[in-house]
């Protein structure tokens, strides 16, 4: 099937996936400065009072938003507009399951087709629990994007990838967003084992900061996701921050594109 | 004791499902610790050398079987039911905490892991979990809301006698829910060689289970002791309910006894029809947090809202998923007292019987209160006495408007 994932991921070079939360600053400034400086993909975060597998800056990011008084409604309407103004950037909602889940799965997987959404990666939705949103989302075509991680074991990979759409996000260290970076020797390793298993891009993510470490990185998968590093500039600098990452983003993304 | 096919008693199913509760709803890092887990404690489960260590354990560190207690002057006050209590505060630690922490870190140590972390709500969990890795040998952190460190300093001070690092946690509301977040961002971090020792019967499978299984003695010594001081089953159980372990474990024995009926209490806080309150089953609607689905307080968009209790034990907006399918099932009946109606039932325990219980089975005194009159002189309630109040005359004083 040919989406906005697949022909993304499809070009030769690598892409660059990046994450801002929603309602944090001003969310449709701030994606089209991603977006015009060279990002491929961008990850909309769902705000959720208690983000357990982040660290300081996106729990940071998750609280100005929810203070800003951001809801699910308006999250949706975010990615509405996104897509009018951006029809073939692929937008991905990533989140925790009990804002996902409030009113049903199929109203968020509704919600989210009705908003032009491409995949959602739910971070405590493990392959066991699958049957709280996946099924939801399959039937209206969104791709429910899984995590690997260093700890997924060779016995277990088969079923994260079983199910699994658009692309694999390999989380690259055991731990929460925005810290350590892992070697490149273990990504790559990780990555290509992923690969020998499955056909989907795999895109990388946790820790990457600079374009010296996207770079590293691009040369060895299809994607790589930078999310921290750009939510720490929405809050540092608020209303300004779309020139700022605008200037980040740009040498990202001129790292990854080149890198092979 | 045999289990029939409609028993309550053979919950969870093999994915951790209580009905539609539980599950195991974590990050993909965390989900193989948690597989593994589950399967060395299966093993524990089938090793007698295992359940001999645990029986040993509490039998002479904690101090275990607890007493069945009559209390005379509180059935004559009440002029109802007779009034029993399962003194779990006589434990050693004060509360029905340790009795899952030697579980826990007994399988902690049968896994090879080497460092122990935990969150706390009260303190009671957390100075539990500083006391067996004190006696074990094995370093200690703890995450506590920064909130819980200001009104319970002495468990802090505890704690930290013992050998634990307190982290105070700042997030969020400051309470138990962020220490729970950040005690997993710890887990996530560190998965090579640290045991998370979850402290009530909550988070992803097995640790619903597994709590209530370690906690379930309470309800067993209760069971045998009943019937053998007065030859029958009591007519109904009591307790206070947070994450619900003490209620669990109280509870759990008597499931299928339909005879025995059963009452969780949860905190009204400053009343349900506010915002104020920590009454997730009564004042909750069903969610995702910390690992498993359960009832939980939260807003209209799935955010998690902070939940209050004079009783920082009970101050959380969510509740074991066991408890979540036993209130669907109709098996047990739930209720909830404020916070001026537990400090009540503090008091009336002190002055009637010479005991000062926590502010969580204060909460369940207070029910007892309310019920016992309208019950026959012959009928009989067991009430659990999960913690002892040592650690909070502090906020009753404040409460009470008495300087110290």
């Amino acid at each position: 099937m040919t989406n906005r994932l697949s022909t993304t991921f499809a070009a030769p070079r690598t892409a660059l996936v990046c994450f801002i939360t929603a309602g944090d600053g001003d969310t449709a400034a701030n994606l089209n400065a991603l977006v015009e400086a060279g990002a491929d993909v961008i990850e909309l975060g769902m705000p959720f009072t208690d983000p357990m597998a982040d660290g300081p800056a996106i729990q940071s990011a998750n609280l100005r938003s929810l203070g800003a008084g951001t809801t699910t409604a308006d999250v949706l309407r975010y990615a509405t507009d996104f897509r009018a103004r951006h029809p073939n950037v692929p937008l991905v909602l990533m989140g925790y399951a009990n804002p996902m889940v409030r009113r049903g799965p199929e109203w968020f997987a509704d919600a989210a087709s009705a908003a032009g959404v491409d995949g959602v990666i739910c971070v405590d939705i493990p392959p066991e629990e699958d049957d709280a949103l996946g099924p939801a989302l399959r039937a209206k075509g969104i791709a429910p994007i899984r995590l690997a991680t260093p700890t997924t074991d060779a016995a277990r990979l088969p079923q994260v990838l079983a199910g699994s759409a658009g692309f694999i996000y390999y989380v690259s260290v055991a731990g929460i967003t925005g810290k350590q970076q892992a070697q490149i020797e273990s990504i790559e390793a990780n990555v290509a084992r992923i690969k020998q298993s499955s056909d989907l891009p795999v895109a990388v993510g946790f820790g990457v900061r600079t374009p010296e470490q996207a770079a590293a990185i691009a040369k060895v998968a299809d994607g790589v996701v930078v999310g921290s590093a750009l939510v720490e500039i929405c809050g540092e600098y608020g209303a300004d921050a779309p020139k700022h990452l605008r200037t980040v983003t740009a040498a990202l993304a001129e790292a990854v594109h080149n890198a092979r | 004791m045999n289990t029939p096919l409609n028993s309550f008693r053979n919950q969870p199913d093999e994915r951790g499902h209580f009905g539609q509760f539980g599950g195991r709803y974590v990050a993909e890092t965390l989900m193989p610790l948690v597989l593994d887990l589950e399967r060395e404690y299966r093993k524990a489960q089938q090793d007698p050398a295992f359940q001999a260590e645990f029986d040993d354990l509490l039998e002479h560190y904690v101090g275990r079987p607890s007493p069945l207690y009559f209390a005379p002057r509180l059935t004559e006050e009440l002029g109802g039911a007779q009034v029993w209590f399962k003194r779990d505060e006589l434990n050693h630690t004060g509360a029905h905490k340790i009795n899952n922490c030697i579980g826990q870190i007994l399988l902690a140590i049968r896994m090879g892991k080497t460092r122990i972390i935990a969150e706390t709500g009260a303190g009671q969990h957390g100075v539990a979990t500083a006391t067996v890795c004190a006696r074990f040998g094995l370093p200690c952190v703890i995450y506590m809301g920064a909130e819980d460190v200001k009104r319970q300093s002495p468990n802090v001070f505890r704690m930290k006698l013992l050998g634990a690092e307190v982290i105070p946690v700042t997030s969020g509301g400051a309470t138990l829910k962020d220490a729970m977040n950040e005690g997993l961002r710890d887990w996530v971090a560190n998965v090579h060689d640290t045991f998370y020792i979850i402290g009530t019967a909550a988070g992803p499978h097995p640790y619903p289970e597994m709590v209530r299984n370690f906690q379930s003695v309470i309800g067993k010594e209760a069971r045998a002791q009943m019937l053998s001081r007065v030859g029958r089953l009591p007519d109904l159980l009591v307790a206070a309910i947070g994450g619900g372990s003490n209620a669990l474990g109280l509870f759990h024995p008597f499931l299928d006894d339909a005879s025995v009926k059963m009452l969780g209490v949860e905190a009204a806080g400053h009343g349900l029809d506010g915002d104020e309150h920590a009454a997730s089953l009564l004042g909750g609607t069903p969610g995702v947090l910390h690992g498993n689905r359960t009832y939980l307080l939260q807003d209209e968009d799935g955010q998690i809202t902070e939940g209050h209790s004079i009783s920082a034990g009970l101050d959380y907006p969510g509740i074991g998923p066991e408890h979540a399918w036993l209130k669907e099932s109709g098996r047990v009946d739930y209720t909830a007292v404020t916070d001026e109606e537990a400090l009540e039932g503090f008091q009336l325990l002190c002055a009637t019987e010479g005991i000062i219980p926590a502010l969580e089975p204060a909460h369940a005194i207070a029910a007892v209160k309310k019920i016992a009159p309208t019950m026959p002189k012959d009928a009989i309630i067991l009430a659990n006495l999960c913690g002892r109040g040592d650690k909070d005359i502090f906020t009753v004083a404040e409460r009470l408007g008495v300087e110290l």
